[in-house]
């Protein structure tokens, strides 16, 4: 039963890397394996499972418990068989009358300190200390308990001082120390894995315990990110998820992807009947390798929150209250509206925003339903929000958007520079896995105006960090070249071998201008000229130099043209085409990757082809049986305008909230309003749907089959692990609309939409449920040249040929700072909350995150007379809100920070509409403000509060 | 169409041409040309196409000189 809920074994000690490999004998069996493996992992290898206490293979031997250990022939005494490495030809015994006795000496001594509880403890079926105790056949504890940890009080009735009481601070797993063996396996997953290092064993011998930082700290208040590595790897119940507390153990898991971020870890929905006892992070995911963050290994509460809408809902106008209809009736309803929006205004006049969140499945259906149904182009995703620029950067000077990197090419890192994305928050188990490399040694280069985490954490300090005054990005990277070119650091024979020469001619000519030196721009950029040299002269020379850049980059007027820096930078030093380099964007929300392969833009079909091509079209026209649109569609921002301009009028919108995750909300909401049919297509009722005339409920990612692809381009599949709450997985709804519509779509599994998808889409012309099933996830380009994946993209030649250099003019954002608005605010994002926040904001993880607020430098707050905790207000030109301020000197002077989680915050309030100049997409990073004292929420958050009370009304049921 | 929104419009296109303009001459004009003919849906062209027809005031030379090469929306 056990191996069926774990499949992934422990092998106790992590795999070796070697090469060279090393055969033994291990209880008169051979075994061969790299030089530097345990002999415990040696033993697993060929089925002999050594008993051990303290050894787990996410984290190096320890060799404390002194369960493991072994007899090796011609050698004296009983070794650790976790912490002794193989040798050619020995000879190893792991079970004799002599070990079994000292292994039954060594359990005997641990459970004489153990409260033996087991009928009612939570690990009951689950705890390594109960398998040990049955495996060295343990039958009688000779000892009695005189001193211990675990009970309360002494034999005479007094307090005991070694007892500790439960530490329940954390909402989602408790330590209790009475269970403790003191292993210190969490200790050094908190190490190894996370890269925290919240943990530590105090004390010594019997005085030793493992506490969360002071002595005085609980969980909640140390250092703790809750990414439940500990939680994992303590043997015992010692760490323990408390809804496995609440629930019992699970009897059944199903192997499925996170759905909240885009390094898209594989867990383990574990499960008793259909109710979700625990999600845990899956060995075997090649993205996470066994590592989660918070918010996948947590925060899944929101699928069973009060708040989700089970009952499609319908309305005339936005003023009316919501009145619950069946799915056919809803169904009616959107139709003839939309129908009639378009036998009124034209084909033209509605369109389909896809969703981030949604599979791979559910967004091809969405573009499919307006290419094909409503008969344009007017798609478009989130993503125009995020990554667009990267869609357009790299697809110019690469010749395709995607980042060229797997995720364990960072092991293979040198320098890593880290631009405009702060991982630990957006990306956090990449993360993880950056600072297990930088601790190796490699070093790192943080391009960001704030002082991020990965500047300076335990055991982590960046080389440099280049603080940048927000929207000169274009100017340090042009310097940074500038000085590449200039000092002769560029790798001549890559560019002649992989690029144009001449035109790298020019580009050199363009970047060694005077004023593109660092010292000339360091006025600008408020970094100093020589830490600018420094830094690119480390990325040039230090070795496999990657890059790793976020929405810092992409979300500013010249968002476009530093990703086309980030491009040239890469290539005129080589670092493409190998483990350890290239240019990885992190992408925000899951399937940002999967939603923009689907063809969810609007000037592309599925696989990034622009609809102006005839053969592409005509691919598609097949199989579909209609004529495509051969124009371009509307990209968001445009569909407002329309919207406005009174031309477009009707919206299926699937789980994305444009009307807080856009820009310039006054904007969208006046677009919205001028619509006469938005159907919101959400799990709540988000702030969109206050605009909506029709409700269509969703369903979780555990609700549904499908696939989500990575940030590095890997499919991986999402598995439904329970029924749909409201009837029907999302894809479903879709279909049902567009039959409602007059499609004739027949689809009766998600496995059917792929096919078709590998049918129309060269890159994914390999992929298959089929393949998915026995490979796990594949990386795409997959097909006859690759139909195992890409790992790695641009090995032998680019995509695109030749490698394009472009020239990148630094051209000041027009969002200036002045005497009305002096400072600039820039956006971010926090670990424990996700995008606006709909899913994380209904889990407990609102313990971490209760509000946005907005961080400001000592100096401008002292002008302004502000102190830490003060409402304050923030303006700019496009509006104002209330939000509390937190004094901090992260931040540069002159600059504001504030997040994006919370719908009372609106922080789109304030920013402006002027956007990427190739994309449109937002400039989020830079807006100027103004900063004052308040004394509660404005005015426009007060009329927004009340509009949106009134908005979200439901009727009750009728009789 | 109101001049808020030709304003919008004019300042993409200069946006766009600014990048261009960085190009070599005959570059920078295709270049800017196919972004607006691949990425402008035909009702942001026609707004163009009224500035650019009404001279093109606001608008940058380069946007000017592409007129002829821009495709002209087909009549809605
Ligand atoms: S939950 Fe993660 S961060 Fe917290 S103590 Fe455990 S390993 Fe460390
Ligand atoms: S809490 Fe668990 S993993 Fe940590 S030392 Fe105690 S028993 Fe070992
Ligand atoms: S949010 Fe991201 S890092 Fe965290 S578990 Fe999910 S996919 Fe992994
Ligand atoms: S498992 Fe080897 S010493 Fe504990």
């Amino acid at each position: 039963m056990k191996d069926f809920i774990i499949p992934d074994r422990d092998f106790g000690t992590p795999a070796a890397k070697s090469k060279t490999m090393v055969t033994l004998t291990i209880d008169g069996f051979d075994v061969t394996v790299p030089e530097g493996t345990s002999i415990m992992r040696a033993a697993a290898e060929i089925g002999i499972a050594v008993p051990k206490l303290c050894a787990t293979d996410s984290v190096d031997a320890f060799g404390s418990c002194r369960l493991c250990l072994v007899e090796i022939e011609g050698r004296n005494g009983t070794p650790a068989s976790c912490t002794t490495p193989v040798a050619a030809g020995i000879k190893v015994q792991t079970q004799n009358a002599k070990l079994e006795k000292l292994r039954k000496g060594v359990m005997e001594l641990y459970i004489s300190d153990h409260p033996l509880d087991c009928l009612t403890c939570s690990a009951n079926g689950d705890c390594e200390l109960q398998d040990m105790a049955g495996a060295v056949g343990l039958r009688d504890v000779r000892y009695e308990a005189v001193d211990t940890h675990f009970k309360a009080k002494d034999n005479s009735g007094k307090a005991n001082p070694q007892w500790n009481p439960k530490d329940d601070s954390n909402p989602y797993f408790t330590y209790d120390p009475a269970k403790c063996i003191v292993c210190s396996r969490c200790v050094r997953a908190c190490e190894e894995v996370q890269g925290t290092f919240a943990l530590t064993i105090s004390g010594r011998g019997f005085d030793s315990r493992v506490s969360a930082g002071m002595k005085e700290d609980n969980f909640l208040g140390s250092e703790c990110v809750s990414c439940g590595a500990c939680v994992a790897a303590c043997p015992t119940a010692t760490l323990q998820e408390k809804s496995v507390i609440e629930l019992g153990t699970p009897v059944r898991s199903v192997i499925t992807t996170c759905a909240y971020c885009g390094v898209g870890c594989s867990f383990k929905a574990e499960l008793r009947g259909d109710e979700l006892v625990r999600m845990t992070p899956y060995k075997n995911g090649k993205a996470n390798r066994g590592h989660s963050c918070v918010k996948g290994r947590f925060a899944y509460g929101y699928a069973s929150h009060k708040d989700r809408i089970l009952s499609p809902m319908i309305r005339d106008s936005i003023n009316d209250a919501w009145k619950e209809v069946s799915w056919a009736e809803a169904m009616e309803f959107a139709a003839n509206r939309m129908k009639g929006i378009i036998a009124d205004h034209g084909r033209h006049s509605v369109g389909v925003i896809t969703s981030s969140r949604c599979t791979n499945e559910e967004a091809y259906l969405v573009q499919k339903l307006t290419r094909a149904v409503f008969m344009n182009n007017n798609t478009d995703t989130c993503a125009r929000v995020c990554h667009s620029p990267t869609g357009y950067g790299l697809g110019q000077t690469l010749g395709t958007s995607a980042g060229t990197q797997d995720f364990d090419s960072v092991e293979h890192t040198d320098v890593a520079i880290v631009i405009g994305a702060n991982p630990a928050s957006g990306h956090p188990v990449f993360a993880s896995r950056l600072k297990k490399r930088l601790r190796q040694g490699a070093k790192l280069i943080v391009i960001d105006p704030r002082r991020t985490e990965m500047v300076e954490s335990p055991h982590i300090k960046a080389a440099h960090h280049l603080a940048l005054t927000p929207g000169t990005n274009v100017a340090i990277i042009t310097a940074m070249a500038h000085v590449i070119v200039t000092e002769g650091l560029f790798d001549e024979d890559f560019i002649r071998n992989r690029c144009d020469w001449d035109e790298f001619q020019d580009y050199a000519e363009f970047v060694s201008q005077p004023k593109n030196a660092p010292e000339a721009v360091q006025l600008l950029t408020g970094v100093q000229a020589d830490e600018v040299r420094a830094a690119a002269r480390l990325y040039a020379r230090g070795g496999n130099g990657a890059i790793y850049y976020g929405l810092g980059v992409t979300e500013h007027s010249q968002g476009s043209t530093t990703v086309i820096g980030i491009a040239n930078l890469a290539m005129m030093t080589g670092n493409i085409g190998r483990p350890g380099v290239g240019v990885n964007p992190l992408r925000g929300q899951n399937n940002v990757q999967g939603s923009c392969d689907m063809g969810s833009f609007p000037h592309e079909l599925p696989g990034y082809r622009h609809v102006k091509g005839e053969a592409v079209r005509d691919i598609f026209q097949k199989i579909w049986g209609v004529q495509i649109d051969d124009e371009p569609g509307l990209r968001i921002p445009n569909m407002l305008d329309a919207a406005v301009e009174g031309t477009f009028k009707g919206l299926y919108c699937q789980g994305e909230d444009i009307l807080q995750s856009d820009p310039d909300t006054k904007h969208v909401a006046a677009g919205l309003a001028a619509m006469d049919c938005v159907i919101v297509h959400d799990l709540f009722l988000n702030e969109t749907a206050n605009y909506a005339h029709v409700f269509l409920p969703g369903s979780t990612f555990l609700e549904k089959d499908g696939t989500f692809t990575n940030a590095e381009r890997r499919i991986n599949r999402v598995r439904k692990v329970m029924a749909p709450r409201q009837g029907y997985a999302d894809w479903e709804v879709t279909q049902m609309f567009a039959n409602a519509m007059g499609a004739d779509w027949t689809y009766t599994h998600p496995s059917q939409i792929m096919d078709e998808i590998a049918l129309t889409t060269p890159s994914f012309a390999g992929v298959s449920y089929e393949k998915l099933e026995t490979m796990g996830s594949v990386q795409w380009p997959c097909n006859e040249k690759a139909p195992e994946g890409t790992p790695l993209m641009h090995v032998d030649g680019f995509v695109r040929g030749k490698g394009k250099f472009i020239n990148t003019e630094y051209i000041a954002t027009d969002e200036r700072t002045g005497p009305r608005f002096p400072l600039l605010l820039t956006t971010g994002r926090i670990l424990s909350q996700y995008n606006v926040g709909a899913q994380t904001r209904r889990t407990a993880n609102v313990v971490w995150h209760a509000e946005d607020v907005l961080e400001i430098h000592p100096s401008d707050a002292e002008v302004r007379g502000i102190k830490d905790g003060d409402w304050v207000k923030l303006a700019s030109r496009s509006g104002e809100t209330t939000l509390h301020a937190q004094i901090t000197d992260r931040v540069l002077p002159g600059v504001v920070y504030t997040t994006f989680h919370h719908p009372d915050t609106q922080a789109n309030v304030i920013t402006t509409d002027f956007s990427d100049w190739a994309t449109n997409c937002p400039e989020y990073k830079v807006t100027a403000v103004q900063v004052g004292s308040s004394n509660g929420p404005t005015e426009w958050q007060q009329e927004y509060n009340a509009q949106a009370t009134l908005s979200r009304r439901i009727l009750p049921a009728a009789e | 169409m109101s001049h808020d929104a030709h304003a919008k419009l004019i300042y993409m296109a200069n946006q766009i041409a600014k990048f261009m303009e960085s190009k070599p001459h005959a570059e920078g004009l295709a270049s800017l040309t196919s972004h607006i003919n691949d990425f402008w849906e035909p009702r942001m062209r026609k707004h163009l196409f009224e500035v650019l027809d009404g001279g093109g005031e606001g608008l940058r030379p380069l946007v000017i000189e592409a007129a002829s090469l821009i495709r002209r929306p087909k009549a809605a």
